[in-house]
């Protein structure tokens, strides 16, 4: 049997773990159970561990002198560990506008999907999405949770260039375009929050393992919610969650 | 009066880099930092300062520019002909520079990005924990005329050359990539792996501190993979058979199979070659006790 997770070299500084699994929100508790404990573990080395789906990145600062130990420690690490607690989560709420003049292909979804305005924007606010990792851009947040239903394939031609808080869809995914940038998503809204600040010492409000809420506003409230965002008065709406 | 470097022609394409950032990759930030990370480390032991100390990364043609203190200064990695007050300086040796004097750069002889350091480091902002500049992340991502670059004001000493330093710059010369076997490298069939390892790649003009791609491709049927961690020098090989070497600006995952990785001496040698040049991948293997 080949092994799980497989924990091998990636280039220099890098060690990559990947475990053979289908991608499913118990996968990701594991990896984030695996990430605190090689985060907290006593390492010689200057680490950083991210997520994706179904892999942990751990990366150094400095070349590894010699990989098969620290790979080997990682191996006694991984497997001498036992998944006690889930993680602590937070849910936030994030206003988007479906206005058409925001949502550019809304039209198009009605159209291929049979379904009006007002389902569209029921469909896509009423699940909790889950953060599996942020990457692509910085901010860029990968939710899981779509509704089937909602799923389209992309733009067979990408836009040169999508607006800072729009929100699309592309195959079973969604997401918000943190800051404008070319992309083939289908637009459905925007929203007004910051996603990426990168004058915050902390500069992303979201960690992998939170989860996100998405309401309608109308266009009013959009542009008033914007202007308190450029003010820096406008809180996110959060709760906390034991796992 | 501060300390600074007034810029008085940008040059190509030149900016401040460190070792990169660190810690910020789990919100998507690059690590940044220099393409050369040799050059850097011998212009800051050339210099006495930290390994860590930022320095000015230039690329193919260097600025012009003026200091108005007094410091010493060190030229690294490629040789673009550094001039001090048009008199010609050597790379690989610390410039004992006083206020008024000009640095500029001339015909490029050797490589393609050239690193200056200075005494104490630049002291420019630090965001995010580093001074490597990225768009959308500092204010600053490229040299633009008109800028002033602080430094630290040093107690002007002379201090012993670290004669002692050996110095290699023969791996500008080098047109073999080192690689080790990627996550999905197993994916490819034989005949590709062949043509992978004897082949010439020439360097397209788009490369960049983002990622090397080539005029070449090499036809494929590999699958995309679930979107998964990537870091520098991260090979992907994209279903149109290009082949995307990631470089130090690069993103923090990825959708197309990682078919292989650079070493960190892969990604010095890389970072050295024009658009134009063709460079070799040479398959190396992961080695017990860091010996290679």
């Amino acid at each position: 049997m080949a092994e799980n997770p497989k924990i091998s070299p990636l280039g220099d500084r890098g060690i990559l773990i990947e475990f053979d699994e289908e991608v499913s929100e118990n996968l990701l508790q594991k990896l984030l159970f695996y990430k605190k404990i090689i985060q907290n573990s006593k390492a010689k080395l200057k680490l950083e561990v991210t997520n994706t789906y179904n892999s942990l990145l751990i990366s150094y600062v400095f070349t590894i002198e010699d990989i098969y130990s620290e790979v080997s420690r990682l191996k006694q690490l991984v497997s001498g560990a036992n998944i006690t607690k889930f993680n602590n989560y937070k849910i936030f709420s994030i206003p988007v506008c479906y206005d058409p003049e925001f949502g550019l292909d809304l039209e198009h979804i009605s159209r291929e999907k049979n379904l009006s305005l007002e389902p569209i924007i029921e469909l896509h606010t009423a699940p909790e999405y889950l953060i599996y990792f942020i990457g692509f851009l910085p901010g860029f947040l990968y939710l899981g949770g779509l509704d089937e239903k909602l799923k389209i394939s992309r733009k067979n031609t990408p836009r040169k260039s999508v607006e800072k808080g729009a929100i699309g869809i592309g195959e079973n995914q969604t997401g918000i375009y943190p800051k404008s940038s070319p992309g083939g998503w289908q637009i459905i809204g925007r929203s007004p929050v910051e996603l990426f600040d990168k004058n915050k010492k902390i500069p992303s409000p979201f960690s992998a393992g939170d989860r996100i809420r998405f309401f309608s506003v109308s266009k009013e409230e959009f542009y008033e919610i914007e202007k308190q965002v450029g003010a820096g008065t406008y809180t996110l709406k959060v709760e906390d969650h034991e796992g | 009066m501060k300390a600074e470097i007034e810029v008085l022609q940008p040059g190509l394409f030149s900016s401040i880099q460190d070792l990169g950032r660190f810690g910020f990759q789990k919100y998507g930030a690059p690590q940044s930092g220099v393409m050369d990370r040799y050059a850097m480390r011998i212009c800051n032991l050339l210099l006495g300062n930290p390994q860590e100390a930022s320095v000015l990364e230039m690329t193919f043609q260097g600025p012009k520019l003026k200091f108005n203190s007094e410091t010493r200064i060190c030229i690294t990695g490629a040789d673009l002909s550094p001039q001090v007050n048009d008199e010609p300086v050597a790379n690989f040796e610390q410039i004992h520079v006083k206020p008024g004097d000009i640095l500029k750069f001339g015909r490029r002889k050797k490589g393609f990005r050239s690193y200056l350091g200075i005494s104490g480091g630049f002291n420019t902002e630090t965001t995010m924990g580093s001074q490597s500049w990225y768009e959308g992340i500092t204010s600053d991502f490229r040299l633009k005329k008109g800028m002033k670059l602080a430094f630290s004001e040093e107690k002007f000493s002379e201090t012993d050359t670290y004669s002692s330093i050996r110095i290699d710059s023969e791996y500008m010369a080098n047109d073999e990539i080192e690689v080790y076997p990627g996550p999905e490298f197993e994916l490819l069939p034989q005949t590709h792996c062949t043509r992978l390892f004897n082949s010439e790649f020439s360097i397209e003009d788009s490369s960049n501190r983002m990622a090397v791609q080539f005029k070449d491709s090499l036809q494929n049927e590999l699958e995309p993979i679930t979107t998964g961690p990537v870091l520098p020098g991260t090979v992907q090989l994209t279903p149109s058979g290009n082949l995307i070497i990631l470089m130090r600006d690069c993103q923090t995952t990825g959708g197309y199979p990682r078919i292989l990785q650079l070493s960190e001496t892969g990604i010095q040698v890389l970072s050295q070659k024009m658009p134009g040049e063709k460079i070799k991948l040479k398959k190396i293997n992961y080695q017990h006790n860091g010996a290679k």
